[in-house]
């Protein structure tokens, strides 16, 4: 038995008059890739932007029934959405770097949340150091931290938008069709980059690609028209789907 | 077969009359788009034609003698720079602050869009009722008299709303996925503006307000109203010619007043002061130019 990292219970969540999540209940496993597939407007990013309740920045966001991550509902009145989103970061479709160097991109979310007495130069040296290890671009870059982050190659910004989550050590990473700007060989850099921070944090991805879920993902969520239709293991969903629908999406005969 | 495949793709009639409609629709909008540069450059060929007699450094530095009919226009010189920066340094932290609440922070409700409606219509109103509103609520109610204060701060009210607008403009330039980037890290709006907006709007929002300058110089009503005054006995050269509490000669009264209310000047005098003012205008219109471009090669997204 698996812990679990994220519980959603009847989930409703409605744009103004438009219901965009019906009933929503799902369980992600602590430490896998979920990948959640299903044609467009079935509320595969909505869903995922329930998980940092950042969906309330974009207007009028009516949500029912419960989230919970690491136990903790975060609908709770005592949840502060800043720590929220220290916990649970986002990645977004297009890389998007802050117009600021490589090293402050990397370093900004400990400012953000910091003290001023514990941002010692050091301190941050390494944060910097140990993020852009682990996303690869250490070797890369470390003679050019002080570069705009906006003139790295799309997919190194991408990664660099990974490492900018990691110093805050956050439970949950969130990423929103991450590979969908980039070339297959960047899909392919992103995709491992992806499978060796398995385990450390629980990731889910949105994406349009069912090769990709195919590939990167060790459970999948199939979504339609705002429900879920299938949630199991990405094998079994695509080998055997249980659900007609799920079928007729994975074989191409919808969406 | 060979002669019809000859024929392919060459002009036909209706290709042919297609091809003069574009032609003629391109010298229309290209002869509108020069006729826009023709006046400007009569006003100020005729203008410094005009005032050539005049101009000289000392018609900067001297002040005006003889019943305002010779020498030079220091005292409104002067009186206009205090007015222009003393109603922007009111105007442009007012205006600043009150654009980045309305583009970061108010949400999409009836108080907010009753401010915006009031910015829309504010920028819309006519000057000379800014004036009287000058006169009213500064010279008596807030008992300034007719002083630099209170013309400065009548100005201030008028550019105000163009301000906003602009400032507005700039921040909404900045892109958004800037602002996702930093509210998924958890920070707060504050903290997002000051670390991304702001820097990549500044070039944007200063802009706006130093175009706001030419309007400022410019206008005449609200500040013959609250402030100007004909004539002031100013020093030579002294910078420090008026307190705030006093009035002071303005350009544009200036101009009015030599052209309209004294006989007997000059007759370059008064062109020579519209070249002044023009030329003001455009310095720091220029200025504004130059720092935009600056500001924008130094950012890079």
């Amino acid at each position: 038995m698996m812990d679990l990292s994220i519980t959603t219970r009847d989930l409703n969540l409605w744009y103004a008059k438009f219901q965009a999540l019906r009933q929503v209940s799902v369980e992600i496993k602590h430490g896998l890739i979920t990948s959640l597939i299903g044609p467009s407007g079935c509320g595969k990013t909505t869903l995922l932007r329930c998980f940092n309740r950042v969906n309330e920045r974009y207007g009028y966001v009516t949500t029912t029934g419960e989230i919970r991550i690491l136990g903790k509902n975060i609908y709770d009145p005592d949840v502060s959405l800043v720590e929220l989103r220290k916990s649970v970061g986002m990645v977004f479709q297009r890389p998007n770097p802050l117009p600021l160097s490589v090293y402050e991109n990397v370093v900004f979310g400990l400012r953000i949340h910091g003290e001023r007495h514990e941002l010692e130069r050091a301190r941050l040296d390494e944060a910097v150091e140990k993020a852009l290890s682990e996303v690869g671009l250490w070797d890369d870059l470390k003679d050019r931290l002080d570069t705009k982050a906006s003139t790295l190659q799309l997919e190194q910004q991408q990664k660099l938008c990974i490492a900018r989550l990691l110093p805050l050590k956050p439970e949950v990473i969130l990423l929103d069709e991450p590979c969908s700007a980039l070339d297959v060989d960047g899909t392919r850099a992103i995709e491992e980059l992806l499978f060796s921070l398995k385990g450390r944090y629980t990731m889910l991805i949105v994406t349009h690609n069912m090769a990709q879920a195919r590939r990167a993902s060790d459970e999948c969520l199939y979504m339609l028209l705002g429900e879920i239709v299938e949630h199991r293991r990405t094998e079994d969903l695509f080998l055997h789907p249980q659900d007609p629908r799920t079928a007729e999406y994975i074989e191409g005969r919808y969406g | 077969m060979s002669s019809s495949s000859s024929q392919r793709f060459t002009a036909t009639p209706l290709s042919r009359r297609k091809a003069r409609q574009e032609a003629l629709a391109r010298w229309i909008f290209c002869g509108m788009a020069v006729a826009m540069i023709v006046p400007l450059l009569l006003i100020v060929g005729y203008l410094f034609e005009r005032a050539w007699p005049s101009l000289s450094l000392s018609f900067l530095l001297e002040v005006p003698a003889r019943g305002m009919t010779e020498g030079g226009i220091w005292p409104a010189l002067v009186g206009t720079i205090y007015l222009v920066f003393l109603s922007l340094a009111v105007s442009a932290p007012i205006g600043i602050l009150a654009a980045v609440y309305l583009n970061e922070y108010a949400g999409d409700h009836w108080f907010n869009r009753l401010i915006n409606l009031a910015v829309i219509n504010l920028a819309g109103v006519p000057s000379i009722v800014h004036a009287l509103f000058g006169l009213g609520a500064f010279v008596y109610a807030a008992r300034f008299g007719y002083s630099i204060v209170s013309a400065s701060l009548t100005l201030a009210i008028m550019t105000l709303p163009v301000i906003i607008a602009s400032t507005r403009e700039a921040l909404a330039s900045v892109p958004r996925s800037f602002r996702e980037a930093c509210w998924n890290v958890g920070a707060t709006r504050w903290q997002t503006i000051r670390a991304v907006v702001l820097p990549n709007s500044i070039s944007g929002i200063l802009t706006g307000v130093i175009l706001q300058v030419s309007r400022a110089a410019g206008e005449t009503a609200p500040i013959m109203f609250t402030g100007a005054v004909f004539y002031k006995v100013v020093q030579k050269g002294d910078f420090f010619a008026y307190g705030l509490h006093q009035q002071c000669m303005a350009l544009s009264m200036h101009l009015y007043t030599l052209s309209t209310q004294v006989p007997g000047v000059k007759e370059s005098i008064p062109f020579a002061t519209a070249v002044v003012l023009l030329g003001a205008v455009l310095l720091v219109n220029a200025t504004a130019i130059a720092l935009r471009v600056y500001l924008r090669a130094r950012k890079r997204w």
